[in-house]
């Protein structure tokens, strides 16, 4: 099949970015759309042209580093999905297709599709985290934990990273982001100590990265490849509101 | 003959008697001690996390854009432990054997006896860490059975325990750099080790971003940067893997050993395209109640839900009885390849073999197998479009994991002073073969519980350094080095791309020196990637420039990739024998098991690098086992 | 202390709440209009009176007040703020078919409602504490005959009847984002309070849209 592409085109941060169309055939609906644009690069490379710069790696859906804006939607017209499982097959021959990078004022475009997301790492680092050094650790069947307790933890430690919540906000906040990491880590009994400070600390570093405000509009959700819910939120300000009244 | 270093005493004594003995540093000395640590995957991260703890300080280094996403991420199925907590007869013991036996007696017992003595603690950190690790109703942990083992010592967070325990290294990693003591480097590239005096003191990063080139010094350097599989391009690893850092130490004087020893996993999805980047993996847990079958006749066209239950082949079951469906995986792919060529592959390009649910589905319910694999099925469905509930998955073997490595001593030390490497990137405990679940805890128990003891053991000598400046002579040769390379790639204005060159290799790499070799595929080998080798220097197209650039990313791993390729069909040719994932055809029984030679191969090759255009030269490690008999490895 | 995007979410909330709590009080009161003529004129303006010379009323009333405005004014700052966060705008934007509209829009509809308590206040709340009203035979001042004279005009009732379908798809979105913003999140009770929102903004703004159209019928039948 063949697509007609609309890819941004950015030189650096400073830089004025612009879409540049591209005429792409021979593709095949087995192919994933990372792999469309391996097979675009290599025609550009043929050309003499500089390539289209997309972070990607694991393209198996895990490691978050994938990324886009297609059609304007968060890794494309699927939902829970990275833009490296989409394949092509969810794709129309002759269709017109908007590439673009994921946009926030806390997710600088590096160049072309590439992003700086280390606002996330940022935020992990004020608090995203249990202080537990190595050595420290007591037997681990020595706290029982409920099954129940544990499959939520997991759902919100699920989180991969990708920043699909952030694309998707109209309000470009990191609200479900955040809130994953202190659902896990407040759920279980290890994580509960430090649920206050965590809690204030990460949420002040999220506005200090420059994320918005969540509206509620459970977009993000939706867009989430790992379907990461919302209740997370929900469960951020209780224990915000929590550590507001109760924190000495 | 190279030295270990193993420690003296009983097998079970010697981590102990290491670590009575080994030297300590005082908490006010290792404020002036600096580590540079290149890989942020479980083995990087957990390592920087816990020296920066004690004290040290450290640089983390990674090409991603975030700590977090080093390809442990996408490790599925679980991590080993001899808890026997199923009171089943699992010990510290019988773990040891298993990892020995499952890397066909080639692997050191003092390495993997620690591996297995550890194995403990990692869990009990884990958990600390709040890695959701799966559990029973009563609150308390879960475990599942694995390949190539009869008792059930896996610890599991569903399909994603690597990501679950790399979230938790991560975040002991930010832990750290939010302390102040940890300083990370993402989006970075080791480009090259520097040498002061015979020892690692530094290595020279580009900064992928601004492509600057950046000196970075420190007292020692851990290399803990993984495998390097993508050498076939089509495998299971991430995009980005690469095997520049460990190569460009080996060119600078770092052994490498078990070089050919790649593992193939059984459990991935098969090829079905020229333009495919990436052969998906799905977990060898699948393999608990899967069944793997092909047509028993040749050439069977039919889809597999047509063919009937008696005209279907259980090789596994067939050939492997007490294992079945769950032997190793150097096993269960060699007998897939064996099927395949025999003409009973299945799918498009009958490459792949059928792994059926419907017996499980039948005896458990659809429920029950949703619960424990409904993000494997629905991640294949995703990929293929296909409902794995109804029809079987189709799956191939894959290039998976590398046991070889740099070659490390006991203190997990390559043969560079100063210079460490660490989980995939090292070779140490997996010996031919790697069993299920043992890679995560590998990477996690050299990072948390080996280096942290060993490398300060090394620094203990090194008080007495002056602090290490870049200003260094060395460093300045490496820098300049790293930068004619790095233009004379840019310059290079041929007419192909780096990945045609990366997808050559990768298939003659496949074909020639892959799930099994024969001397004349090897000897083959090695001239066919001569060859290309001269093509990339002269025909290699490399557009863009020196800043965000893929292609100048690529050019260099490819660069690399090509001289390790040679290096693995020599590693390959040299070893006159089967053993593990290394299946030489000329060394196999009438009903085509490997024929291992103790005789003469019981031991580890450990190649030296001798310049370009010069063949390498092998240095041995013989193996001795006090513990254990050598035995044929039988899983039948 | 500084405020953070939560706090300012949670005045959002907590004044989103009260002006919800608010309207059942008004619409209950205004449900008054409904009886028949005769006893609907002293009822409606006994209980205007009682609101107007109550100390405890009028306590809430500054209450009141003060929550629409700080509502109105967060909003604003939060828009501003948001507005920032989201940086470069995308060229090509369906992001909005993975969220319901009205969640999108309440800043729009915000206004709308906005818009309509100028004109309501202008109408009955200024005229009734500042400007001239006759009195009924209980002697309390008749603004029952003021309410029937506005929606004897169509044009009047239009921008009421539009101004009450904003109002019911902000509440919609409203009340159950102040629920998520307070910090509720059990799963059960997240879908009871949604359905509870459902009910409550729908018998609210039914409500509302029927006392107009009601008074406007019933007036021109006599």
């Amino acid at each position: 099949m063949k697509l007609y592409l609309k890819v941004w085109r950015q030189e650096d941060r400073e830089a004025k970015g612009d879409l540049v169309s591209y005429e792409v055939d021979g593709i095949s609906e087995h192919m994933s759309f990372l792999e469309m644009l391996d097979l675009l690069n290599e025609r550009l490379i043929g050309k003499g042209e500089r390539v289209i710069e997309f972070d990607h790696d694991c393209r198996e859906g895990i490691c978050g580093a994938c990324g886009m804006m297609i059609n304007g939607r968060a890794h494309g017209p699927l939902t829970g999905t990275t833009t490296c499982q989409l394949h092509m097959r969810s794709f129309k021959d002759g269709e017109t297709v908007y590439i673009e990078p994921f946009r926030a004022a806390a997710f600088p475009v590096l160049r072309d599709l590439k992003i700086d997301r280390s606002a996330f790492d940022h935020i992990i680092q004020s608090g995203g985290y249990i202080s537990a050094s190595t050595g420290q650790a007591p037997e681990s069947n020595s706290i029982p934990i409920a099954h129940e307790v544990t499959e939520a933890a997991f759902d919100a430690a699920a989180c991969i990273g990708c920043g699909a919540c952030v694309a998707t906000c109209k309000n470009s906040s990191a609200a479900l982001f955040t809130s994953a990491k202190i659902s896990h880590l407040v759920l279980l009994p290890q994580g509960k100590l430090e649920s206050a400070d965590r809690v204030i600390n990460m949420v002040a570093q999220m506005d200090a990265e420059g994320f918005g405000h969540c509206s509620n509009t459970e977009a993000c959700e939706v867009e989430c490849p790992q379907q990461i819910s919302v209740l997370h939120i929900g469960r951020m300000n209780y224990e915000y509101s929590k550590a507001l009244v109760f924190r000495k | 003959m190279i030295d270990a270093k193993i420690p003296s005493g009983n097998l079970a004594d010697k981590w102990s008697n290491y670590k009575d003995s080994s030297k300590l540093i005082n908490p006010a000395n290792r404020k002036k001690l600096d580590i540079i640590v290149v890989g942020t995957g479980l083995a990087g991260s957990s390592c920087a996390a816990t020296l920066a703890e004690q004290g040290y300080n450290v640089k983390s280094f990674c090409f991603q854009d975030s700590a977090r996403r080093a390809h442990s991420v996408a490790a599925q199925g679980g991590v080993n432990a001899a808890k026997n907590y199923k009171n089943d007869g699992d010990s510290v013991y019988r773990m040891f054997y298993d990892t020995i036996k499952g890397g066909d007696f080639r692997s050191r017992e003092a390495n993997v006896y620690r591996l297995a003595e550890c194995s403990l603690a990692l869990i009990d950190q884990a958990v600390a860490q709040g890695v959701p690790f799966a559990r029973e109703y009563g609150g308390y942990l879960n475990n599942r059975s694995f390949g190539g083992v009869q008792v059930s010592r896996t610890f599991y967070a569903r399909g994603q325990t690597g990501q679950q325990l790399m979230i938790g290294a991560y975040q002991a990693l930010m832990r750290q750099v939010s302390a102040g003591k940890v300083k990370t480097y993402t989006r970075h590239e080791m480009l090259d080790l520097v040498l002061v005096e015979g020892k690692a003191r530094g290595i020279i990063a580009r900064n992928l971003e601004t492509g600057a080139i950046e000196r970075h010094a420190a007292h020692a350097v851990v290399l803990a940067t993984g495998g390097y599989g993508k050498v076939y391009y089509l495998s299971t690893l991430a995009m980005g893997c690469n095997s520049s850092a460990i190569w460009r130490a080996h060119k600078k004087g770092a052994f490498m050993s078990g070089v050919s020893w790649i593992q193939f996993h059984p459990t991935c999805l098969p090829q079905i395209g020229e333009t495919q980047s990436k052969l998906t993996l799905m977990s060898e847990s699948l393999r608990n109640d899967g069944r793997i079958w092909v047509p028993k006749k040749a050439g069977d066209d039919r889809v597999p839900n047509d063919i009937p239950e008696e005209e279907r082949d259980y090789y596994l079951e067939r050939r492997y009885p007490t294992f079945g469906n769950l032997s190793p995986r150097d096993i269960s792919s060699r007998a897939a390849k064996e099927r395949i060529d025999a003409g009973c592959g299945v799918g498009p390009m009958k490459n792949a073999v059928c792994l059926d649910f419907s017996k499980a589905i039948k005896e458990q319910g659809r429920d029950k197998i949703e619960e424990k694999y409904g993000n494997l099925f629905r991640m294949y469905d995703k990929i293929n479009g296909v409902d794995a509930y109804k029809e079987p998955m189709l799956i191939s073997p894959a290039a998976h994991f590398t046991m070889g490595g740099l070659w490390v001593n006991y203190d997990l030390m390559t043969t560079i002073p100063g210079l460490f490497a660490l989980g995939e990137a090292n070779f140490s405990d997996h010996g031919a073969n790697r069993l299920g679940a043992n890679s995560l805890l590998q990477s996690c128990v050299d990072g948390y519980f080996i280096a942290p003891y060993t490398i300060p053991n090394y620094l203990s000598g090194e008080l007495k350094t002056e602090k290490i400046t870049t200003e260094h002579v060395a460093f300045a040769i490496a820098e300049n080095n790293v930068r004619a390379e790095l233009n004379q790639f840019l310059n290079r204005k041929g007419h192909l791309s780096a990945d045609y060159f990366h997808k050559t290799l990768g298939k003659l790499l496949y074909d020639k020196c892959g799930l099994s070799r024969t001397k004349e595929s090897l000897e083959a080998a090695i001239i066919e990637i001569k060859a290309l080798k001269k093509s990339f220097d002269t025909d290699l197209n490399i557009t863009g420039d020196e800043q965000i650039n893929a292609e100048l990313e690529k050019a260099g791993r490819v660069s690399d990739f090509l001289e390790l390729g040679e290096l693995m069909c020599h590693d390959a040719l040299q070893r006159d024998e089967s053993c593990g994932a290394h299946f030489r055809e000329e060394y196999q029984t009438s009903d085509g098991e490997a024929v291992r030679n103790d005789q003469d191969f019981c031991f580890v090759s450990a190649w030296e690098w001798k310049g370009k255009g010069t063949a390498p030269e092998l240095h041995k490690e013989p193996l001795v086992f006090e513990t254990v008999q050598l035995t044929v490895r039988s899983y039948k | 202390m500084k405020q953070t995007t939560l706090t300012y979410k949670l005045v959002m909330a907590a004044t989103g709440l009260f002006l919800c709590f608010f309207l059942v009080i008004h619409l209950l009161g205004n449900l008054q209009l409904l009886l028949p003529a005769s006893e609907a004129r002293e009822q409606f303006n006994w209980y205007s009176h009682l609101l107007s010379g109550n100390i405890l009323i009028n306590i809430i009333s500054y209450v009141l007040y003060l929550s629409l405005i700080g509502h109105a004014i967060y909003a604003l700052i939060i828009t501003n703020k948001n507005a920032a966060a989201s940086g470069q705008k995308y060229v090509y934007d369906k992001r909005s078919e993975v969220s319901s509209w009205n969640s999108r829009n309440m800043g729009i509809l915000g206004t709308i409602i906005l818009i309509f308590l100028v004109i309501h206040f202008k109408d009955y709340w200024y005229v009734y504490k500042f400007g001239y009203l006759p009195l009924d035979a209980k002697g309390n001042k008749d603004l029952y005959a003021i309410v029937n004279q506005s929606f004897q005009q169509g044009w009047y009732i239009i921008i009421y009847e539009l101004s009450f379908i904003a109002l019911g798809f902000h509440l919609l979105h409203g009340f159950f984002s102040a629920s998520r913003t307070l910090g509720l999140y059990h799963p059960k009770y997240s879908k009871w309070v949604r359905v509870f929102g459902w009910m409550y903004s729908l018998a609210i703004t039914l409500g509302f849209m029927l006392i107009p159209i009601y008074i406007y019928f019933n007036l021109n039948a006599l």
